[in-house]
């Protein structure tokens, strides 16, 4: 896996709260069984016209919107089901980061887990971004900061596993296989119950 | 002695491979891993990518249930399955389960159906045991007195492969339900109240413990419908303590330990229930007694009134004016006035037993109005099977609703089975987003009650006007 020291871009701007898994990926798309390709159909609900088209008001089929790799969400966003398939079409897209002022368990979980930093920033710099879409802004993770134009910086929480997996290009099931040793012995402590098999 | 402790500390405790540490999430053992179709196919490419096989497929049970057919012919022969991808789904399901021993209760299994109804009713779902899927609604499971909750396809793999997860430990979260529920108030509405108190963000970063007589006196069916949205609420798990209703519900089920073990598994599960004088990280109370038959009016399940109300006003948020546009609601008008097009009774929310009985209740003698479609999806073969003997089938057929096969079915619609776009849904499961159950789809989500007298009056109904 790539290392993640820092990246830069102009952000787009989504500041709608509580956008849900669904409209991340609608559910008719999750019958695929890869994990590539569900960037096309990112936000597909809001971004394509019933006959298919790109819709030219949404934020991202606009001009300065593409190349944009940080987008700017509103509240809780990620909330829903929880389908890998919501991270998997934003890093499909383009998407390296997403900045709210919170974001569902779930899907914060399943970002990390596909090198999609979430950035969880104050309400007021969280207004300042939405006020200011296309802003030029660094994600740095050797210092957990977001670096605002004009030399502005604020920090966000970022648990240090998860730092240092990012940094470091470190795969979670590489570091669990690595705890076998652990694992066989708690199974060995515990002997935990068996499923018998299903009769009918 | 040791410090009181929650009913989530003492089920996390004895799961700890290794504890959190400052640098590292704690390494959880994982009891019971549930997989399915939609969820699962990503994680066994990455075995395979890594030459790992399943550490435990003895712990490890797979179903289908998203993009299956509920039409009987697709399921058991005479036509193909309508959409291509989900045949394919369906089919490398069963091609992982048998490279990588995992049982599988296939499409034609007599005990196949929604993963979060089998679970609990094979008894492969048992307090103070571990259980994750690859689902959020995983967090029904928590009914039982189990810390259940839903994982990406990343961490399914994890668990295929090692049997452990990592995880942060969550904040405790009381929710205290007092009061006794009203004649057509249920446990649907009670959930959908929590929801709408404590909003669709309230419970994130928590596991939530719902405590009080309220929740004591709700049978399991119940139990379930109201840990499942759990999720709606932002927390990743719901739990109840378990108690004698929990242990009859289990006694003699398939997968339960028998004779001496069931006698030693009672007398640990005794002890989960938490402790006089333990901490919850928060607390909330709920008066159950003043609540009346809930409906969500918007596209997120917070968006909830009782059904005597009216849409709310909220002047300068244009979230919730989109959300309404979407809608087609205007803010004052009662939500009972609102016709409806399509009616679903089913889901991992409401598709048991107790919730066909109670849509039944309602039909029984009646018609669902003209130019209503109603879809009643058991929840599990063995529910469709319950209720068959019962005769609630005929009740469900003579007032001229469908009675289809167990599956997910029009609670996200993977299937085919959809709302038409602009129409309107008094829906018994658990999401009533932007598209939810089709595309431009609108739904109200509601409890079967709701839902039943809604289809019969052909708008929303207050399902007391009926009783």
């Amino acid at each position: 896996m790539d290392a993640i020291k820092t990246f830069r871009s102009r952000t787009v701007v989504l500041a709608a709260s509580d956008v849900d898994t669904d409209q991340i990926i609608p559910a008719r798309f999750l019958t695929t069984t890869t994990r590539s390709g569900l960037g096309a159909n990112l936000f597909a609900d809001w971004r394509y016209g019933s006959d298919g088209a790109a819709r030219a008001d949404f934020v991202l089929n606009r001009p300065e919107a593409q190349g944009c790799t940080i987008l700017v969400a509103g509240n809780n966003f990620g909330c829903g089901s929880s389908r890998e398939h919501a991270p998997w079409a934003l890093t499909d897209y383009g998407f390296r980061a997403v900045v709210s002022t919170q974001f569902a368990d779930i899907f914060r979980a399943n970002a990390l887990k596909n090198r999609l930093v979430p950035v969880i920033v104050d309400q007021a710099t969280h207004g300042w971004l939405v006020e200011h879409p296309g802003a030029d802004v660094t994600v740095d993770l050797e210092s957990t900061t977001l670096m605002l134009p004009a030399g502005r910086a604020v920090r966000f929480p970022l648990e240090p596993f998860a730092r240092y997996c990012l940094m470091n290009g470190v795969d979670e099931l590489g570091f669990l296989l690595g705890r076998q040793t652990e694992i066989v012995a708690y199974e060995q402590r515990l002997r935990s119950a068996t499923v018998a098999s299903v009769a009918g | 002695m040791d410090s009181p402790q929650t009913l989530f500390e003492k089920v996390w405790r004895p799961h700890e491979v290794a504890a959190e540490t400052p640098d590292t999430p704690a390494i959880l053992y994982i009891d019971l891993h549930l997989i399915h179709e939609v969820t699962s196919p990503q994680a066994f490419t990455v075995l395979r990518e890594r030459g790992l096989g399943v550490r435990r497929p003895e712990l490890t049970f797979a179903t289908m249930d998203h993009s299956t057919p509920t039409r009987t012919e697709q399921v058991f022969g005479g036509a193909p399955i309508a959409i291509e991808a989900a045949a394919r789904q369906v089919r490398e399901l069963e091609v992982n389960c048998h490279a990588f021993g995992v049982e599988l209760l296939g499409l034609r299994h007599a005990r196949r159906g929604i993963v979060h109804v089998i679970g609990p009713e094979l008894g492969l779902t048992q307090p103070g045991k571990t259980v994750v899927c690859g689902d959020s609604h995983t967090s029904t499971h928590g009914a039982l007195g189990a810390l259940a909750f839903g994982i990406g396809t990343t961490e399914v793999g994890h668990v295929l492969a090692t049997q452990c997860l990592l995880q942060k430990k969550p904040r405790t979260l009381a929710i205290n339900v007092n009061g006794r529920l009203a004649a057509g108030v249920t446990a649907k509405d009670l959930i959908l109240a929590i929801i709408g108190t404590i909003g669709v963000a309230g419970g994130t970063g928590f596991v939530i413990e719902y405590r009080g007589a309220t929740i004591r006196a709700l049978d399991m069916d119940e139990r379930m419908t109201v840990c499942n949205m759990s999720i709606e609420a932002g927390a990743r798990a719901g739990m109840i303590a378990p108690d004698e209703t929990t242990y009859a519900y289990l006694a003699g089920r398939l997968r339960v330990p028998q004779g001496e073990a069931w006698e030693q598994a009672l007398e640990e599960w005794r002890q989960l229930p938490t402790d006089a004088g333990a901490r919850f990280d928060k607390e909330i109370d709920i008066d159950a007694a003043a609540l009346e038959p809930m409906v969500t009016y918007g596209t997120n399940p917070g968006m909830v009134i009782p059904i005597s109300g009216s849409i709310p006003q909220r002047p300068g948020d244009a979230m919730f004016a989109k959300s309404l546009a979407y809608m087609g609601f205007e803010p004052g008008r009662p939500v009972a006035e609102q016709p409806v097009n399509v009616v679903f009774v089913g889901s991992c929310t409401n598709g048991r037993l107790s919730d066909l009985r109670d849509a039944a209740s309602l039909l029984r003698g009646r018609k669902v109005a003209p130019g209503v479609q109603m879809l009643v999806v058991p929840g599990s073969k063995e529910v469709k099977r319950a209720a068959e003997a019962e005769g609630l089938h005929t009740v469900f057929l003579e007032a001229g609703a469908e009675w289809r096969e167990p599956g997910c079915s029009m609670c996200l619609g993977m299937n085919g089975d959809l709302v038409p776009k602009g129409q309107y849904a008094v829906s018994t499961s658990n999401r009533n987003f932007e598209g939810r159950q089709g595309v431009g789809a609108r739904t109200l989500l509601a409890s079967p009650l709701t839902a039943a007298a809604s289809a019969v009056r052909g708008r929303v109904t207050d399902p007391r006007e009926l009783l």
